[in-house]
């Protein structure tokens, strides 16, 4: 390992600071060993488990062996990536993949929003704290343990499922965690009850930095508290808002693996399958490693188109972008 | 804040919006509570439908057999042990990187600073993360838990954001008296630093804690499955058999198997939601710098 000196660091920095070229360099980071033995660890650890990943990336381009290793595999060049877009589930694993990102971008991402306007109207201080910390509970809750209680209760005797049939929505009790054409609307609304307290933090924060005298000018002018909503609060947050948005949308073809493959069964293959979890059922469970690193490659790639786009567009609109 | 006018309208909307609040609240703590009265009860008694409020046969049998059962115990082992040994690891190591990584002098830091930028917007992916770790022989080997885990660029721009603020007068006269940059570290840097160490160690505290999918990717051994691990497990095979699961248990017992898995669940919930409330004020704080650097 690294040898730390005990020699004070103002006489080391002296050392080689005068010579140039390689001797000269290795000299000056010798002089900083001390510095350099707690960076280089981390570049190692970035190399290994970031950047050596990247270059097994090549392996969508090659029928990758695994006894062969890298060097030993023949080379396909575009055939996994054709092959995946001649796939037959190739447009179901798109429709769910866009189909369920759209879908948490109408209902997931404007909630919080609503949720820290309707806090910050909250007139108790108390009471306001009181529920932030309340509603951040779910976020802290694993996704198996929220799976398991929602096992639990869309099973056909669970409490979601009996209430359901109480009030009349539903005509007799099913499995409601089994049935496809539901479970679009499970995903959401569990995963905007888990959020929605933890997703409004910055915009709770956003709100309170709002300079006070914008609110009494609104006062004085005779704003309503819906004027002072739409006419102070929501310009402010605008940038706040912004910047979300841009990376929800560089989000869209991604997906919240650990909420899904709690549900990941065979009965629900078709409207489950986004490309993240066809891409593990075909990599880890198949073992079609090039195909599902193709597939992963896809999805990466696409995935920083949309959000350079999301970051020109928002530049453009509102000012505010990432970086 | 602003002194509002109490029009009727308005007075309307505050008592909905309380309404509206509470309602919230009992969303987020109902869940939790309805587990809890479940692992209190007779297990047999629960499966008969209508428990909602309260116990209805009090017991602590579901616990009792949980803490007896082996592989339970076993596997909340290892999942102590990540979270302690695991986070710790993270926080110091990355903390240790953020801190060399922020210095001017350091040779090669805007390349080491790049490379990290890199791996904000590009990664291998679950594949080849796979076959490295394969390689590396991690598969089945604790440490897959640890080392894979210990590093995150993200957490280093929160480490460095707050290292800024610690007046470099400190640092400098550490250095005066000969101490080296690791001393400076541990010595003067880390003690200054206990706001944004805690938002890290609850963040990667809880990552640890509630991971159950590097449990299953990269472990075959149920010895070395975490609990929320075993969890997936029994309640994967549970909701498909559970009625058998059910009719089947010997009925001397006073726990069934969604009895204990209620108890289980409880056990596993407790830690964390006894202190996230205490760390609330930090999480925030670096949920702000980790999200919007404006």
């Amino acid at each position: 390992m690294f040898i730390l000196s005990n020699m004070p660091v103002a006489q080391k920095r002296n050392l080689g600071t005068k010579r140039s070229g390689v001797l000269g360099l290795i000299s000056r980071i010798w002089a900083q060993r001390d510095l350099q033995a707690m960076a280089i660890p981390g570049v190692i650890w970035m190399i290994i488990f970031n950047f050596i990943p990247m270059y097994f990336i090549i392996i969508a381009f090659m029928r990758y062996n695994v006894a062969k290793g890298v060097l030993g595999s023949k080379w396909v060049g575009f055939k996994n990536f054709t092959e995946f877009f001649a796939d037959d589930r190739f447009w179901l694993v798109m429709k769910d993949t866009f189909g369920l990102n759209l879908l948490r971008l109408i209902i997931g991402f404007p909630i919080p929003i609503l949720f820290a306007i309707l806090l910050n109207e909250l007139l108790s201080t108390r009471f306001k704290r009181f529920v932030q910390t309340v509603s951040y509970l779910p976020h802290f809750l694993s996704w198996i343990i929220v799976g398991g209680i929602m096992y639990n209760w869309l099973s056909d005797s669970g409490l979601i499922t009996t209430l359901l049939v109480h009030v009349g929505l539903l005509k007799e009790p099913i499995h409601l965690i089994g049935t496809p054409q539901y479970f679009w609307g499970i995903l959401i609304t569990s995963e905007t009850w888990k959020e929605i307290g933890w997703n409004a933090i910055i915009y709770i924060a956003a709100i309170s930095g709002i300079d006070p005298s914008l609110f009494e000018a609104a006062v004085i002018d005779g704003a309503g508290r819906l004027r002072r909503v739409w006419n102070v609060i929501l310009p402010s947050i605008k940038g706040t808002v912004a910047v979300l948005l841009v990376l929800n949308i560089g989000n869209l073809l991604g997906s919240n693996f650990e909420q899904l493959f709690v549900f990941y069964k065979p009965v629900l293959y078709d409207v489950i399958d986004v490309i993240d979890i066809y891409a593990y059922r075909l990599g880890i469970e198949n073992g079609r490693l090039s195909y599902a690193t193709a597939v992963g490659l896809f999805r990466s790639v696409f995935a920083f188109i949309l959000l350079y786009t999301a970051n020109k567009a928002s530049k453009k609109l509102t000012d505010t972008s990432l970086v | 804040m602003s002194k509002m006018k109490t029009s009727i309208g308005s007075k309307v909307f505050d008592t909905l919006n309380i309404l509206f609040m509470l309602l919230v609240c009992f969303c987020a703590l109902y869940p939790i509570w309805y587990v809890l009265i479940h692992s209190l009860n007779n297990g047999f008694d629960s499966a008969q439908g209508g428990l909602y409020w309260w116990p209805r046969k009090f017991t602590w049998d579901n616990y009792k057999e949980v803490f007896r059962n082996n592989e339970i115990i076993t596997a909340f082992f290892i999942t102590i042990a990540r979270t302690l040994v695991g986070t710790a690891t993270h926080v110091f190591f990355t903390a240790m990187v953020a801190y060399s990584f922020m210095k001017k002098e350091l040779i090669g830091r805007k390349v080491y600073m790049n490379m990290g930028l890199v791996t904000m917007f590009f990664s291998g992916g679950l594949i080849p993360t796979f076959i490295v770790i394969k390689t590396l022989g991690m598969f089945d080997n604790f440490i897959v838990y640890i080392i894979p885990v210990m590093f995150s660029f993200f957490d280093l721009i929160i480490f460095q954001a707050f290292f800024r603020t610690i007046p470099e007068a400190l640092e400098e006269s550490a250095k005066m008296d000969g101490a080296n940059y690791f001393t400076v570290f541990t010595r003067v840097v880390l003690p200054l630093s206990k706001a944004v160490i805690a938002t890290i160690l609850l963040f990667n505290g809880v990552f640890n804690w509630n991971d159950y999918f590097m449990g299953i990717i990269y472990t075959n051994k149920q010895a070395l499955h975490p609990i929320q691990t075993y969890l997936y497990k029994i309640i994967m095979t549970s909701d498909s058999a559970k009625t058998s699961l059910m009719a089947g248990s010997v009925s001397q017992t006073n726990f069934t198997s969604t009895s204990l898995q209620m108890a289980t669940m409880i056990i596993t919930t407790i830690p964390i939601v006894c202190i996230y409330p205490f760390l609330q004020k930090h999480f925030v704080k670096g949920m702000l710098i980790g999200s919007v650097k404006e």
